[in-house]
């Protein structure tokens, strides 16, 4: 619990230091992350992407403090993280399995909250407002069960978003949810986070979906990872299906995160670890069609 | 219409029974098989006298008492057990033994220990009830899905609070199964417990009436078993239909998709 901010940028909500990872099993070692270092800055929406195996799901354990960092630290808002913390939030890909069976949607979004011991009166408007935010508001009595995978996710989102953190982690929240669904939830994303201006880390598969998202995207090599490249995302603050991604830009910025994630399937590695680079000289050539962009669950 | 649908469901097998039994005697005069008729008669003398006070409540007290008892025992052991690794490695193996022992060969070990005494009746009752509860617990808290256990996690659903929302919820079908062991267990050992060196209660009296060739009597005792048995197993299911409503429900719906 020592401050030991000396090395974060003073602005960082969410630091993330040296931080490496390995897994102990009877075959021997295996070296998940192997050297991680990035900042998000309060009020940040970052995507992180990478290939599959790239120890993205590792990554966000030991940031949400559900596991111990093998070396290295992270840092929410200058404290060290040695256990899930008070300010964050996580959503996480298995909607089915998040959520309580047992409790109605309310009581599956009330709970975190009533676990702290927040006024009842409190507790009622932050729910009602949380759920609805994510257009919820006419199914409390139901029981998850009872929705659809996408309206699970919704509920999830209520929940992480009524507990009021600081900063949200999503974990491929919308990897199992179907095309349409998902772009409904994408844009509910941009809503929420706008209006709470929360800090989001929403890691993905999916590079469209990365480049939709995010104000900037961090690609992860392949395992042992690192940071393959962190870009900045220069399009409009007002996002939508239909005219983002008809932009020339967004084609630009997709072809270029596309092709950083190709490289490091090959076993590419950036030459200076942790040198942001910017994205301003996205290549055009269209990537190998054998590529997958998403189709892969964790 | 549809309660008395279910109602015929229920009582179409017995009746048809009862049937077969009277047609069966019909003009016989066996000793030791009484009429339906006969029974019924004996039946209310019988039991609905000072007897209902003197052995039916006390052992259907002692009953409720012990199976409550493990149930507690065994949700408390279970969940402890399920829980903190070292002790279930810890524990096991012993618990696979005492297990194993058969809860009738404890009576005379209790009554020496304990004497004949209401409290020795009820521990034998515990002692056989409790390892269904116990052991469905261990498996029910060591299968708490690891996705739900992370986010209760990350939300600071720690503790008590963690036990209370989440394990046992999440277990509560393993339990469930097994107390509906332990009933069928308990009404066993109530009646085990009784025979050996009782001066009241069900099981005390039906052996009373068999060693005194009360043989009508006798056989109206045991059907004073089988309907605390059916009434236990209804009151069971009516419980266990709300406090899982959730998880039939669940089951439910990935069946049908």
């Amino acid at each position: 619990m020592q401050p030991s901010a000396a090395q974060a940028a003073p602005e960082a909500m969410l630091s993330v230091r040296g931080l490496k990872k390995v897994y102990q099993t009877d075959g021997g070692d295996v070296e998940a992350v192997r050297n991680l270092t990035f900042d998000l800055r309060a009020g940040e929406l970052a995507c992180l992407v990478g290939p599959s195996g790239s120890g993205k799901t590792t990554l966000l354990k030991c940031i949400s403090g559900l596991m111990a960092p093998t070396e290295g630290e992270v840092l929410l808002d200058g404290k060290r993280v040695s256990g899930p913390p008070k300010k964050m939030a996580v959503v996480f890909q298995e909607y089915g399995r998040s959520l309580f069976p047992w409790m109605r949607v309310r009581d599956n979004v009330e709970l975190p909250l009533k676990n702290q011991g927040v006024p009842k009166a409190e507790r009622d408007r932050l729910v009602d407002e949380a759920l609805e935010a994510v257009g919820l508001a006419h199914v409390p009595r139901s029981y998850p069960w009872q929705l659809s995978g996408g309206m699970q996710q919704r509920v999830a989102i209520a929940r992480a978003i009524a507990y009021q953190p600081e900063v949200l982690l999503m974990d491929e929240p919308f990897a199992a949810v179907d095309a349409q669904t998902r772009a409904d939830l994408e844009d509910l994303i941009r809503v929420v986070w706008k209006k709470l201006g929360v800090t989001v880390l929403f890691v993905t598969h999916d590079i469209d979906e990365s480049v939709y998202l995010g104000e900037r995207v961090i690609i992860l090599s392949s395992s042992p990872t690192v940071v393959q490249e962190d870009i900045v995302i220069d399009l409009p603050a007002e996002r939508d299906q239909l005219n983002t991604r008809s932009l020339p830009r967004f084609t630009e910025l997709r072809h270029h995160v596309y092709e950083q994630i190709q490289l490091a399937k090959k076993g590419h590695r950036p030459a200076a670890a942790g040198a942001p680079a910017a994205a301003t000289a996205a290549a055009s050539t269209p990537a190998a069609p054998t590529a997958d962009s998403g189709a892969s669950g964790a | 219409m549809k309660v008395l649908k279910t109602a015929a469901y229920v009582l179409a097998l017995p009746v048809l029974l009862v049937l077969a039994w009277w047609v069966s005697t019909l003009g016989t005069v066996n000793f030791f098989v009484p009429t339906p008729a006969a029974l019924v008669n004996k039946f209310g003398e019988v039991w609905f006298g000072p007897r209902f006070f003197s052995d039916v409540l006390p052992s259907i007290a002692r009953l409720l008492i012990g199976v409550v008892a493990a149930i507690v025992i065994g949700v408390v052991g279970g969940v402890l057990i399920g829980s903190v690794k070292w002790l279930r490695a810890l524990l096991e193996p012993t618990l696979e033994f005492f297990r194993a022992i058969p809860p009738p060969v404890l009576v005379p070990v209790l009554i020496l220990l304990m004497g004949i005494t209401d409290s020795m009746k009820i521990a034998v009752i515990i002692s056989g009830c409790v390892w269904p509860v116990l052991l469905n617990t261990i498996e029910g808290v060591r299968a708490v899905d690891g996705v739900l256990s992370d986010s209760a996690h990350t939300y600071g659903i720690d503790g008590w609070a963690r036990v209370r929302y989440l394990v046992l919820p999440s277990a509560s079908p393993q339990i469930l199964a097994g107390v509906r062991q332990s009933l069928s267990l308990g009404l066993i050992l109530m009646v085990i417990s009784e025979m050996f060196a009782s001066s009241s209660g069900l099981g005390f009296t039906i052996v009373q009436f068999q060693r005194s060739f009360a043989i009508p009597e006798m056989w109206s005792g045991i059907v004073v078993l089988g309907l605390l048995g059916v009434a236990m197993s209804f009151i069971f299911q009516w419980a266990e239909r709300n406090i899982l409503r959730w998880y039939h429900g669940q089951k439910e719906v990935e069946n049908a998709a």
